[in-house]
């Protein structure tokens, strides 16, 4: 038997083709995903746009209506507004990087509405003479083994008592507000720091230890008790 | 980041893969149905079908008499059993067919699937060389099937389509649609001339193919992918009859999965080095070409994009353990928020190769069973599959690399 010594037929033009094709998938994968990243970029500028033309109509509402009536200002709807911007600009910290110049943008902005709403609601508070108790959260995404624990702990807190208000800030995160932030309370970079009711606290705080430092907890405590005591006797 | 452009790299390969697959499809569908189905002359040739056969009393007795039942000329065909040092009661077994003048029984010392074949082709003078693994049986029509193939001088050696045998488990269910995939995928190399591996069960060669390339070689414990390509080294014909069915026996656990499938890359990888002479050459075209180098480039990308898999989900599976050991368990009313969705590139593009995948994977389910019909085997496939196969992948790589031999069983 003999041996066919024949080259094989290669097919160039296929081989040609399919890049083609491959390559628009790829191009239309990339223009997907841009687009679906621009979409969500603008989302988070429109959410920062909204919360600041909410802070601006509370300050607003409050200058006029401060000396006769606390009622309706600054609710609860922004603060969590505020929550849910920080928990999407973090998801878009890890899928971006902390680099891209259009998220550095986004977090300036959302750092300096954060201190807006925390000296606007501050006042508020002073003034109609509410229990809001605030805490200053400092973390780091990078040189803070515990801070993603603490950031679990403040989330529990939050949903326990809504009364709360929490305002976190990014250590690392080199802006002249959160410098100035920094300086006026004097946090130290030993984090997490924690600046509650004028003092603060620096490593991980468990839920209890939190609650020992806001008294207010054991009246909010006892009146959810006799709330639902009442309801169940009903 | 590094890691994110290798990722665009192998994602890239694959979905370049699927698509030449999809278009070689396409190219020749309309020949698939109408290829070589009826043999034209009268002439039958003669067959010698040798059946090596290591402690497998259990399904000895059911490969011989589907071979003894297949559609073709009685004086033309012959089994021949070489029983290979079986330490079971095999070769008691056997002696039901004593007598059966279809039937030769050999005994040998044990030496390996490798030299049972050696033997017996050194004693056939059939037209027709042929194996089937003791755990395989044949359809009736396999045979005859492949005849019109033959017909063509150029052909050297036929394939045939192997299916899952009762198919009882997850596992092999999930082989079954894994099966149904190679159906696919060795029609359309068979058009590429890029047939790399001459299956075990049920692979016909013409017996005086051995005359000029040789005998089977121990080749890693892949006797039959040595042999495909040592013909196409030498730029033999190979050809696929998809409607010759063979079915075989599939393994039922993991551990044996994982030991049949790290015996077969680490076949794979050891002949691709030893035969990594046809690499990136144009004489061999397709296969050398782009065939072999993406068989060796699919398999670490398996592997890497399986540890990146595993990494990003681990992370995420360790956080949520972080926060349960910290706060306790609590079960927050979950809200739906598109703003979630990974839109990243790596996922979109990995969503294009899985749609494709699954494109394929129909195709492969209709080409196979003759009808498309989704059952939950699909699935099985499609989920399960991804996860295991990495495993015996970098068990193969990791042998390959530390040079650590693999036994048959």
């Amino acid at each position: 038997m003999e041996i066919e010594h024949k080259r094989e037929k290669t097919d160039w033009l296929k081989y040609f083709y399919t890049f083609l094709i491959t390559a628009l998938i790829f191009g239309t994968a990339i223009y997907i995903s841009n687009y679906f990243s621009n979409k969500k970029m603008t989302q988070l500028k429109t959410m920062e746009d909204k919360i600041s033309l909410d802070i601006l109509s509370s300050e607003t509402q409050f200058s006029l209506l401060a000396e006769s009536s606390c009622k309706n200002i600054g609710d609860n709807t922004l603060s969590q507004e505020v929550g849910q911007l920080g928990d999407k600009l973090l998801y878009t910290e890890q899928k971006v990087g902390a680099d891209n110049s259009d998220f550095q943008n986004l977090k300036t902005y959302y750092s300096l509405l954060e201190i807006k709403d925390y000296l606007l609601m501050k006042k508020i508070s002073q003034e109609c003479n509410d229990k809001t108790v605030f805490i200053l959260y400092f973390y780091s995404n990078n040189t803070c083994d515990e801070c993603q624990n603490q950031g679990y702990i403040l989330t529990k807190l939050h949903e326990t008592y809504p009364q709360i208000r929490i305002y976190s800030f990014d250590y690392d995160f080199n802006i002249p507000t959160i410098e100035t932030l920094k300086s006026i309370y004097n946090i130290k970079n030993k984090l997490p720091a924690l600046f509650i009711n004028g003092k603060v606290t620096y490593g991980l705080k468990t839920l209890d230890e939190i609650k020992k430092i806001i008294p207010e907890t054991k009246i909010w405590d006892k009146e959810a008790a006799a709330s639902s005591t009442t309801e169940s006797s009903n | 980041m590094i890691s994110n452009y290798i990722m665009y790299v192998f994602l890239f390969c694959s979905l370049y893969f699927e698509v030449f697959l999809l278009l070689t499809y396409i190219e020749k569908r309309k020949y698939i149905k109408t290829e070589y189905l009826e043999k034209k002359s009268e002439y039958w040739p003669s067959v010698d079908i040798v059946v090596p056969c290591f402690n497998e009393s259990k399904t000895i007795i059911a490969t011989i008499n589907s071979l003894l039942n297949l559609d073709y000329p009685k004086d033309k065909f012959k089994v021949v059993v070489i029983d290979d040092g079986s330490t079971d009661d095999s070769l008691k077994t056997l002696q039901i067919f004593k007598g059966n003048s279809q039937v030769e029984i050999h005994h040998k010392e044990n030496g390996g699937k490798f030299t049972a074949l050696n033997f017996a082709i050194e004693n056939s003078q059939a037209d027709l060389f042929g194996c089937l693994d003791a755990d395989s049986f044949v359809d009736k029509d396999a045979l005859k099937n492949m005849m019109p193939y033959f017909e063509n001088p150029k052909i050297m050696a036929v394939v045939p389509s192997i299916k899952v045998h009762a198919p009882g488990n997850v596992l092999q269910k999930i082989q079954k649609i894994e099966y149904g995939w190679g159906i696919f995928v060795r029609k359309v190399l068979t058009y590429l001339n890029a047939l790399h591996v001459t299956p075990g069960p049920f692979t016909i060669f013409r017996r005086k193919i051995f005359e000029n390339v040789g005998k089977y070689k121990h080749a890693h414990h892949t006797e039959d992918l040595e042999m495909a390509l040592r013909l196409q080294k030498h730029h033999y014909k190979i050809a696929n009859s998809h409607r010759s069915i063979v079915y075989t026996v599939t393994p039922k656990t993991i551990k044996t999965l994982y030991k049949q499938r790290r015996r077969w890359s680490y076949g794979f990888l050891k002949n691709a080095i030893d035969y990594k002479f046809m690499f990136f050459k144009k004489e061999y075209g397709n296969l050398g070409f782009f065939i072999l180098p993406l068989a060796v480039i699919s398999i670490f990308s398996a592997i890497y994009l399986a540890i990146n898999f595993v990494i990003s989900n681990g992370h995420l599976v360790f956080e949520q353990i972080s926060k349960i050991a910290t706060v306790g368990l609590s079960f927050s009313k979950i809200h739906f928020d598109a703003f979630y969705i990974n839109t990243n590139l790596v996922s979109i593009i990995g969503l294009f190769t899985i749609i494709g995948t699954l494109i394929l994977v129909l195709l492969s389910m209709k080409l196979s069973e003759g009808k498309l019909k989704i059952k939950s085997d699909l699935f099985y496939f499609l989920i399960i599959y991804p996860l295991i196969a990495p495993l015996w992948l970098f068990g193969a790589v990791f042998n390959t690399i530390f040079s650590k031999t693999i036994t048959w069983r």
